[in-house]
């Protein structure tokens, strides 16, 4: 690829996935417009979504999905020895993701529930740190080909790669939209990572979450302002644990 | 000629998820021919034990990351039918057009990402972008003309917002819908271009008789709701979706299987076309004249040009909702309801066939049971039967080693299965 007289060298990059429905990836190939050039900064090695190559030097390896059967450890052990830098991609492979409603109940019932007496393999979702090392994390359900289109090029530039620290109100607000709390929605856009534009919250719907905790969060106001809006605490803990994204808030601080 | 051969193709490319295909010849006779889905199960049935109502299209909605939308529509139906919900007109045309965009990105990836390679001999997508620049320029115009259609009417492209039981959250913005407008009738051009390349491709001869299921209503071609029918005959109200499914597990596959009146049958682009031919648009119809696509077609590699097709006839049909919707004035975009006991069925036409959800909710307006059957679900009998048949014509034929492992493989991408969906 070659920018402003100046020859880069094209990253190699591998995209594997695991339990998850592979929306992330797919965004790998949406945005049309930038596709192209987007592409051209890519030596794609295994990818096999779109590609029948399947090669085995790769130098970032993008995860997505959750792990829920043991050969997917071993896949992911064996992924994670190959890559330089290992970035889990997507909300299920950060933080186990919707998958992790599962594990509310034991593994066997949910079995019987959906398969009968069929033999069938499953664990309770993890997220891809619970078993190997992860070198970035691009949270979002789906994730945001944007903010991917930054943080690759953020690696391939040797560049500092870093998300936003504050959370989706800063974005929502850019976007002049009425708080869902005004219009008597309990959204989870005060506690969340911003990052993803509002895209949920512009579209009159409430945040739940995608993107995990914020670093900057005042979590004892934003459950005051759902006692003082007489907002339900039921509803609160269903859309705390849509993503698994607030695990350790939902059981320490409600 | 007397011969062994074996293929087994561990986690076949190009399809969305994980999949293997098992063959094996021995002495020139067929011995095994599997569709092998090794998916990890996601359990969604469990997932929505317990959950609101109103949340369910947002949960169900990632059981597929190219379908979205048609999840999300499925559930929302069937919430709506449960409560007496009656979603308003703006709502109703707003939620067609989104599933007009979803099929649009859905069989545009496919022609051009997942099967063109095939015809060219590629193995993706990237070397066709230096060798044929112009068909590359087409698909991704009409994969992004489907992707601004979603995001128009649902606020994304992937995991919708704005779709919500009683209709929806937002209404589509009339600047953007204006910029829809001229979008479509600009790319008309590059599905032009389209057909002109698959007119120079060479379908593979082979066919075996099917049945093919559709949703239909009689009146426009099929989209959201309706009866369910087949080419063999059977046509049953929404709610009987079990009887048309007769779902059923193998020891080889963690997806499941569906079978109706014969052993195994098809869901997908060529049945609806196959079922409701007489409904889709003149130009499309006129397109499917020049591939001499007319029902009942049993060859399944046809699966690819009745997905064409329906391109043709998404984009005549999207511009009339668009201009449409220009004319409402997009005030009343969703009927309030209260939380109410009831179950019922919302099926709906995914760009891969027809998908049921299932969902009975308790007073409270919490899910008491859920059931979802997908579409690749309904076609992996189709595949595996196709797969046997298949390698037989071959062998019969004398073809070597070579050319069966990529029938094989085209033959299933035909299909366009979606198996992380099925192993929900």
């Amino acid at each position: 690829m070659n920018h402003l007289g100046f020859e880069m060298e094209k990253v190699k990059i591998g995209s594997f996935d695991f339990t998850c429905c592979e929306g992330c990836q797919l965004q790998l190939a949406n945005k049309e417009s930038t596709l192209p050039d987007f592409l051209a900064l890519l030596d794609i090695r295994n990818f096999r979504e779109i590609s029948s190559e399947r090669l085995d030097d790769y130098d970032i390896a993008l995860v997505e999905g959750s792990i829920t059967r043991p050969d997917e450890i071993e896949r992911l052990k064996a992924i994670r020895g190959k890559a330089k830098v290992l970035i889990a991609f997507g909300t299920c492979a950060c933080f186990g993701g919707v998958n992790s409603l599962k594990n509310r109940i034991p593994q066997e019932e949910a079995i019987r529930e959906v398969y009968d007496n069929k033999a069938v393999e499953t664990m309770p979702s993890m997220k891809i740190s619970d078993i190997v090392q992860v070198d970035y994390s691009i949270p979002g359900c789906p994730v945001s080909k944007d903010e991917v289109e930054q943080i690759l090029v953020g690696i391939v530039t040797r560049s500092q790669v870093s998300l936003p620290t504050y959370p989706v109100c800063v974005d929502c607000k850019q976007q002049l939209n009425t708080c869902l709390f005004d219009l008597g929605e309990l959204c989870l856009g005060p506690i969340t990572r911003a990052g993803c534009n509002a895209v949920c919250t512009t579209g009159k719907t409430a945040c739940l979450g995608c993107r995990g905790p914020a670093e900057e969060l005042n979590m004892p106001a934003f459950l005051e302002l759902i006692k003082e809006k007489g907002l339900s605490l039921e509803d609160l803990h269903e859309k705390l644990a849509f993503y698994n994204a607030f695990e350790p808030l939902a059981t320490d601080e409600t | 000629m007397k011969r062994d051969y074996s293929l087994d193709i561990h986690h076949l490319t190009r399809v969305e998820g994980h999949a293997n295909i098992q063959i094996t010849v021995r002495d020139g006779e067929l011995v095994d021919a599997r569709w092998a889905i090794v998916e990890t199960p996601r359990f969604f049935e469990v997932m929505l034990k317990g959950m609101s109502a109103e949340r369910v299209p947002f949960l169900t909605s990632r059981i597929c990351g190219i379908c979205s939308i048609s999840h999300s529509l499925a559930s929302i139906r069937a919430v709506e039918r449960a409560m007496d919900i009656v979603p308003p007109v703006v709502a109703e045309k707003t939620r067609l057009l989104a599933m007009h965009g979803e099929t649009l990105q859905s069989h545009a990836l496919h022609l051009f990402f997942l099967i063109a390679p095939d015809f060219a001999g590629t193995s993706s997508v990237l070397p066709l972008i230096q060798s044929h620049p112009d068909l590359v320029r087409a698909g991704l115009q009409l994969k992004e003309l489907g992707n601004e259609i979603s995001t128009v009417t649902t606020g994304r492209c992937t995991h919708p917002v704005s779709l919500v039981v009683g209709g929806l959250s937002k209404a589509p913005d009339k600047e953007r819908l204006l910029h829809l407008r001229a979008m479509i009738q600009e790319r008309k051009p590059a599905l032009e271009t389209t057909c002109s390349f698959f007119h120079t491709l060479t379908i593979p001869a082979f066919s075996r008789e099917t049945e093919f299921i559709s949703l239909s209503n009689g009146s426009t071609y099929p989209a959201i709701g309706g009866r369910l029918v087949s080419s063999d005959g059977v046509d049953r109200e929404e709610n009987d979706y079990l009887l048309m499914t007769n779902e059923y597990t193998r020891d080889f596959s963690t997806s499941k299987f569906t079978r109706l009146s014969r052993e195994s049958s098809a869901a997908g682009a060529l049945a609806r076309i196959n079922n409701n031919y007489h409904l889709l648009h003149p130009k499309a119809k006129e397109v499917a004249e020049s591939f001499g696509l007319q029902p009942v077609c049993h060859n399944p590699f046809m699966n690819n040009i009745a997905q064409l097709v329906e391109c043709v006839h998404i984009l005549e049909d999207a511009e009339e909702l668009v201009n449409s919707l220009l004319e409402s004035d997009l005030a009343e975009i969703k009927t309030p309801y209260a939380p109410k006991a009831g179950k019922a069925t919302g099926a709906v036409e995914a760009p891969r066939g027809v998908l049921y959800h299932h969902i009975e909710i308790d007073d409270k307006g919490k899910v008491t049971k859920a059931d979802c059957i997908i579409p690749t679900t309904q076609n992996n009998g189709n595949i595996h039967d196709d797969l046997r048949a298949l390698v037989e014509q071959s062998l019969r034929e004398g073809k070597n080693d070579g050319e069966i492992t990529k029938l094989c493989e085209m033959v299933v991408r035909s299909y366009d299965p979606c198996i992380s969906c099925s192993v929900h």
